[in-house]
């Protein structure tokens, strides 16, 4: 693991209310990021990534959220037990986000150069003026071009891939400690999606931030994660150095998961998918969530909630039987 | 050719002047019975009834008259007031400073309350601070004005004497006075539109602060009043502007009860007494302004469009 905790969470579990009353759509997820490190976090649609992401910022509403139990540790401060002040403080200042549709996540009625002083002037009491000449040098981190006429222009008048650049550098404007991803290229054409993700590894490095990066994109994650944690149902199934994960999965979700990842050499239409969908959080299985997808499901995964265990160093997964076939100590 | 956008709304504005003066003009002509026989009165006789006719141009046909109508209105002729001793335009001028002057201050009452209880009702959702909003709403719908405009003398001209019960003071005599013979009519004409603008507001709000921007300012460590301030309730002056514009027809419209309640000398008054004696001439002029008036103010809410919002701006 690379470095020093920035980031500590431990069994976190996030409940939305519902017609049934509270239901976990996430539950007691732990995972650490280390400084200068990215954890990639995987899974299918539903399965609790934006929900943990958006609890790290403290950003559910507390009139359909709560977190029952848990710590968010950020440089050993509980973010969950921090007052509202010192809360927004960490928001955009030391911990900022890149969400996913850059159509949306900008406010159409303010021009680029407002919405990125804002940050500024808010964390680092800039002046009005050194906050315009510091957005323009980040219009310019960002790579995009003719940096000083973008300023005063509204979003609607940028391409999807210039939006995200500028979401990318309002989030950087104070240099956070980390950033978190939450599928930034999801929703851009695949040609900027690759030019996007250099630019923020480039920032990673630039300015030695760690990064939670959020995708169901395998490619994405096994290019720029240090460490993978996959989600299955708001549970964590596997994490993993990266490599270990790719080369050596023990959960049979991660290994489903890389058997459906289209691969460009695959020249074909029929790739391979996970037969079922991810079930609704408030309708699950008491044992194993995987286990009514599973090939390999015991009697004993559909009634016994599986325990996580280690496979290597660094290397754990949810699954007793896969660990205890590959000859690890469950 | 390219027009600019506040021309070609103009432009668009032309015609419909247009069919307000001819709905005006076929006013006279809609109405059941004989008009010059209506005007004359019941026991007229058939000389006067004929010299009326023949005086407002019933006589000639109806093609001609209309083209008639549209000459005398490219003159800036109205007619003349077949009761009050002067021409259709003068009585209208005369009178128009009252209902702007109600009109104006029971808007500038209305906008903010409107507005801010709006923005509360939205931030406090569910609460009783929203529910009593609601309920101001409820009674703009629900009680009567001329009933609430009684209750207001009530209290606060007889009882409490604070205020004048009646009568109009020009504001060239003193803006004091005037506001003082102003604020009770243009409060009353006021709270029925005040729960009516922050009921929208609260709707319009409530869209938008579940929008992706909003989590981004809040991402950003914006604080929770400064969000929905400068990044929600921005956002939401596009309804606002539509939702007062209707608003100040309706002030319009309201005043013309509010006058007759608070012997107000406006057009309100004007038009009343023109429709009791009978007096086409003046109650088309009126109608025509009425008419005028709202074209200009949907003009005006689309300028309003083109400074809130920037997408319109580009269109
Ligand atoms: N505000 C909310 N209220 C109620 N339920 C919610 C809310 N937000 C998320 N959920 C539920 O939590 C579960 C996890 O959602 P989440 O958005 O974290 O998925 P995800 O892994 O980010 O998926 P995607 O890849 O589609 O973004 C889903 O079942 C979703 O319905
Ligand atoms: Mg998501």
């Amino acid at each position: 693991m690379a470095g020093e905790m920035l980031l500590d969470v431990q069994n976190l579990t996030v409940q939305f209310r519902g017609d049934a009353g509270w239901t976990s759509a996430v539950e007691n997820v732990s995972f650490q990021v280390g400084e200068r490190e990215c954890l990639g976090l995987v899974g299918e649609s539903g399965s609790g990534k934006s929900v943990t992401a958006l609890s790290i910022l403290g950003l559910h509403a507390r009139r359909t959220a709560r977190i029952p139990s848990g710590v968010i540790a950020y440089r050993g401060q509980d973010i969950l037990r921090l007052p509202t002040r010192a809360l927004r403080k960490l928001r955009g200042g030391e911990i900022a986000m890149v969400f996913q549709d850059p159509m949306s996540t900008l406010n159409p009625v303010l021009t680029i150069a407002d919405q990125i002083t804002e940050t500024l002037i808010l964390h680092q009491s800039l002046s009005a003026a050194a906050a315009r000449q510091q957005a323009q040098r980040l219009l310019d981190m960002v790579r995009i071009p003719d940096a000083a006429r973008r300023l005063d222009e509204y979003p609607h008048r940028l391409s999807g891939g210039m939006r995200q650049r500028v979401v990318i550098a309002m989030a950087i404007a104070c240099r956070p400690k980390l950033l978190i991803a939450d599928e930034p290229t999801t929703a851009l054409d695949v040609t900027i999606q690759a030019q996007i993700l250099e630019l923020l590894r480039d920032l990673q490095d630039e300015l030695g931030m760690s990064v939670l990066l959020i995708s169901h994109d395998l490619g994405v994650i096994a290019e720029f994660a240090h460490r993978v944690m996959v989600m299955y149902a708001g549970r964590t199934v596997e994490t993993a150095p990266v490599r270990a994960l790719f080369e050596r999965p023990v959960h049979p979700y991660t290994i489903g998961l890389l058997a459906a990842a289209p691969r460009l050499e695959l020249d074909t239409d029929r790739l391979p998918t996970i037969a079922g969908s991810i079930p609704d959080p408030a309708s699950i299985v008491p044992g194993c969530r995987y286990s009514p997808r599973c090939d390999v499901a015991l009697e004993s995964c559909r009634n016994l909630p599986p325990a996580m265990g280690s496979a290597e160093p660094g290397h754990l997964a949810r699954c007793p039987p896969r660990l205890a076939a590959l000859g690890f100590a469950a | 050719m390219t027009l600019h956008p506040l021309l070609r709304r103009l432009v668009r504005a032309i015609p419909i002047i247009l069919i307000v003066a001819v709905l005006t003009f076929m006013l006279m002509h809609l109405l059941p019975g004989d008009p010059a026989a209506v005007i004359a009165g019941s026991d007229a006789s058939v000389e006067a009834v004929d010299r009326i006719r023949v005086q407002l141009g019933l006589d000639k046909p109806v093609v001609t008259q209309l083209v008639l109508w549209f000459v005398r209105l490219a003159h800036g002729d109205l007619g003349t007031s077949l009761v009050l001793d002067q021409t259709v335009l003068s009585a209208v001028m005369e009178r128009l400073p009252v209902t702007a002057s109600l009109s104006a201050v029971a808007l500038a009452i209305t906008v903010p309350f409107g507005v801010a209880f709006g923005v509360l009702a939205a931030y406090f959702r569910g609460t009783w601070i929203d529910q009593g909003v609601m309920m101001l709403a409820l009674l703009g719908v629900s009680v009567p004005s001329f009933w609430i405009a009684i209750l207001s003398v009530i209290l606060f001209s007889v009882t409490l004497g604070w205020l004048p019960s009646s009568g109009y003071v020009p504001m060239d005599q003193g803006v004091g006075q005037w506001l003082a013979a102003l604020i009770q009519p243009a409060s009353v004409l006021a709270l029925f539109q005040i729960g009516f603008l922050a009921r929208m507001t609260r709707s319009a709000m409530l869209d938008v602060l579940d929008q992706d921007f909003i989590r981004t300012a809040r991402a950003k460590g914006v604080s929770e009043w400064r969000t929905i301030l400068k990044h929600g309730f921005r956002n939401t002056l596009i309804p606002v502007v539509t939702v007062t514009g209707i608003i100040l027809s309706l002030l319009i419209g309201g005043s013309v009860i509010i006058e007759q309640v608070f012997a107000l000398p406006g057009i309100g008054r004007l038009v009343v007494q023109g429709i009791l004696a009978r007096d086409y001439p003046l109650v088309q002029g009126v109608m025509l302004l009425f008419g005028i008036t709202f074209v200009v103010l949907n003009l005006l809410v689309d300028v309003l469009y083109t400074m809130v919002d920037p997408r319109v701006r580009n269109e």
